[in-house]
């Protein structure tokens, strides 16, 4: 009898490491990142614009990469969400089977493409494009980064939501069409309102994925800590912050702290996003098919 | 036409335009890239390290560095994973531990790479003395990728059809002699796939190896894994900001992207295809 649970026993403790991993992560976050309350407050830090963290006494306030996060978030949803849904309606609701078997992988592809290659697209394509189009000093600011954003929150956003909208059940299409509506009638009254919990954890998964993603802000969106105003100013948010600055920190200052501590805003946020979004897919299982 | 035809007509146009632009932008990405890099390849680019401050020669190391890096982190994240993705398709029950390790996957999914990379920083460089090496920025990206292996072997195993444990069991075999005979085979190709996918995931994958073992150049490839490696991704980011001469680089850059592009998009390829194939042929 011990010797048939020997093997469930293993496979269990194996696989508690994913368990230690997210604790270990939130351990070190913390462990690191709060003695920097010892150098200034909590108030200081989230409501200070000024970031001069190598400077004798350090200024650490983080307003204006807070500021920057959510900026670019904010910005590369509006310009990515629409068009992920719209692409995740014409695969669910237009496209033939063959074109579905083509454009899911392509989505599914659009996702594999490191962001590092979105970063440089953003320093040799986009910024030079900007600049020639618009009178500005840079191309490297917030409309670039929220561009290149926008392609890696496409591909999550769009096969998610197309899930949601595939597991809508025919009946409802068909008792639409029955009642003599149009296409777009069924699937903007019908469709996409049955199946609204799981497009919204979709899209709340695509605006996590946006705020934590670090090569594209940190190649293309200029890196000055200033609060931005318009579309053309740089940001430098939390995650190309902790980027660029963590190689040349040394272990234990007040700055390497600092650090640590915008790693913990960031996976915080993160954190609520993700078991927000997993709460709403979970309300989409009342649902009868 | 009545105004609801229209609106109709007009959304349908809309639809199309999205999907339109979706394939767009990916071969226009792709062939942007073919264009402006395809001139730098030669056997010599892909063979030769980096030469005079890295203005000229190949990307042998990088690319070497890079592959290293995949090895050390599927060593850590498949054997891993795939327990864990078995556990919960054949062991788990609904209670406690089902719950949290469910919560723990799904929030490893959504941390952002660079927290990956301060995790691997304190865990692995400093408090377990690996230093910044291959062996660090390796386990790093297999924690990355740990979610991605749990999640396609957990599917893959709950793909497997009841008949084939219940007639295991049938002919009187335990357990474990059910899912290691019977369940895993009938699962391997699946797994695979997955294996696959997060080996594109990872070979593209930066931030979480900047401050863990990524190295500005190394005269050559790591012998050991407490050395630190080169990687495709680092290399790009080295020479399109802080290289020493970054205008004159260029065509290396070009030429660099286009292999990462190459070799990410390539195996995610194969993954895609397969996983394709094989559940046409479960139907």
């Amino acid at each position: 009898m011990k010797k048939e649970q020997a093997p469930g026993i293993i496979i269990m403790s194996i696989s508690s490491m994913g368990i230690f991993i997210i604790l270990f992560i939130l351990f070190f976050l913390i462990k690191e990142g709060l003695p920097v309350l010892k150098e200034a407050s909590l108030l200081s830090i989230v409501t200070g614009s000024d970031w001069y963290p190598t400077e004798t006494p350090p200024a650490l306030g983080m307003l204006s990469l807070i500021v920057g996060s959510v900026a670019v978030t904010i910005l590369s949803s509006l310009l990515a969400l629409p068009i992920s849904l719209f692409i995740a309606i014409f695969i669910s609701e237009i496209a033939s089977e063959k074109m579905r078997n083509i454009l899911k992988p392509i989505l599914e592809l659009l996702g594999f493409l490191p962001s590092i290659i979105l970063g440089f697209l953003g320093m040799v394509l986009i910024a030079p494009w900007l600049q020639a189009n618009f009178t500005i000093l840079s191309g490297l600011n917030l409309l670039n980064a929220s561009i290149l954003l926008g392609f890696l929150i496409i591909p999550i956003v769009g096969s998610l939501a197309e899930e949601a909208l595939s597991a809508v059940p025919l009946e409802l299409r068909n008792a639409s069409y029955a009642l003599g509506a149009t296409r777009w009638e069924t699937i903007s009254k019908v469709v996409f309102p049955a199946a609204l919990p799981g497009i919204l954890s979709a899209c709340l998964l695509g605006i996590m994925r946006g705020m934590g993603e670090t090569m594209v802000v940190l190649m293309a969106a200029g890196g000055a800590a200033i609060i931005p105003v318009s579309l053309f100013d740089p940001v430098r948010p939390l995650t190309s912050t902790i980027a660029a600055e963590m190689g040349e920190t040394p272990v234990g200052s007040p700055h390497y702290h600092a650090l640590f501590f915008a790693g913990l805003i960031l996976l915080i946020i993160t954190l609520a996003i993700n078991l927000l979004s997993s709460w709403i897919e979970s309300k989409r299982r009342v649902r009868p098919s | 036409m009545t105004r609801r035809r229209i609106v109709d007509r007009l959304m349908t146009f809309m639809l199309w335009g999205a999907a339109a632009l979706l394939v767009f932008l990916l071969l226009a990405i792709i062939l942007y890239i073919f264009i402006n890099g395809y001139e730098a390849l030669s056997w010599s680019f892909l063979t030769e390290p980096p030469r005079d401050n890295m203005t000229r020669g190949g990307i042998s190391t990088p690319l070497m560095g890079t592959l290293q890096l995949v090895v050390v982190s599927m060593l850590f994240s498949l054997p891993v994973g795939i327990a864990t993705g078995l556990y919960l398709a054949e062991y788990s029950r609904k209670g406690q531990f089902t719950a949290l390790l469910r919560l723990a996957i799904r929030s490893l999914a959504g941390v952002p790479s660079v927290v990956f990379g301060l995790f691997g920083l304190s865990l692995f460089v400093i408090l377990l003395k690996f230093g910044s090496s291959l062996l660090s920025a390796g386990l790093t990206l297999g924690c990355l990728a740990l979610p991605l292996i749990v999640t396609a072997s957990e599917q893959a195993f709950l793909a497997v059809p009841q008949d084939y444990r219940a007639a295991s069991y049938a002919l009187g075999a335990s357990k474990w002699q059910t899912i290691w005979k019977v369940v895993f085979p009938a699962a391997s190709s699946t797994i695979i796939t997955g294996g696959i996918l997060s080996i594109g995931r990872v070979a593209g994958e930066t931030a979480p190896i900047i401050f863990t073992g990524a190295a500005y150049f190394t005269p050559g490839v790591a012998k050991s894994v407490f050395d630190e490696v080169m990687a495709l991704p680092y290399h790009i980011m080295v020479l399109a900001t802080e290289g020493t001469n970054i205008t004159l680089t260029r065509p290396i850059q070009y030429g660099t992207v286009l292999v990462l592009l190459a070799f990410v998009l390539g195996i995610s390829a194969i993954g895609v295809i397969m996983r394709a194939r094989l559940k046409q042929s479960g139907r």
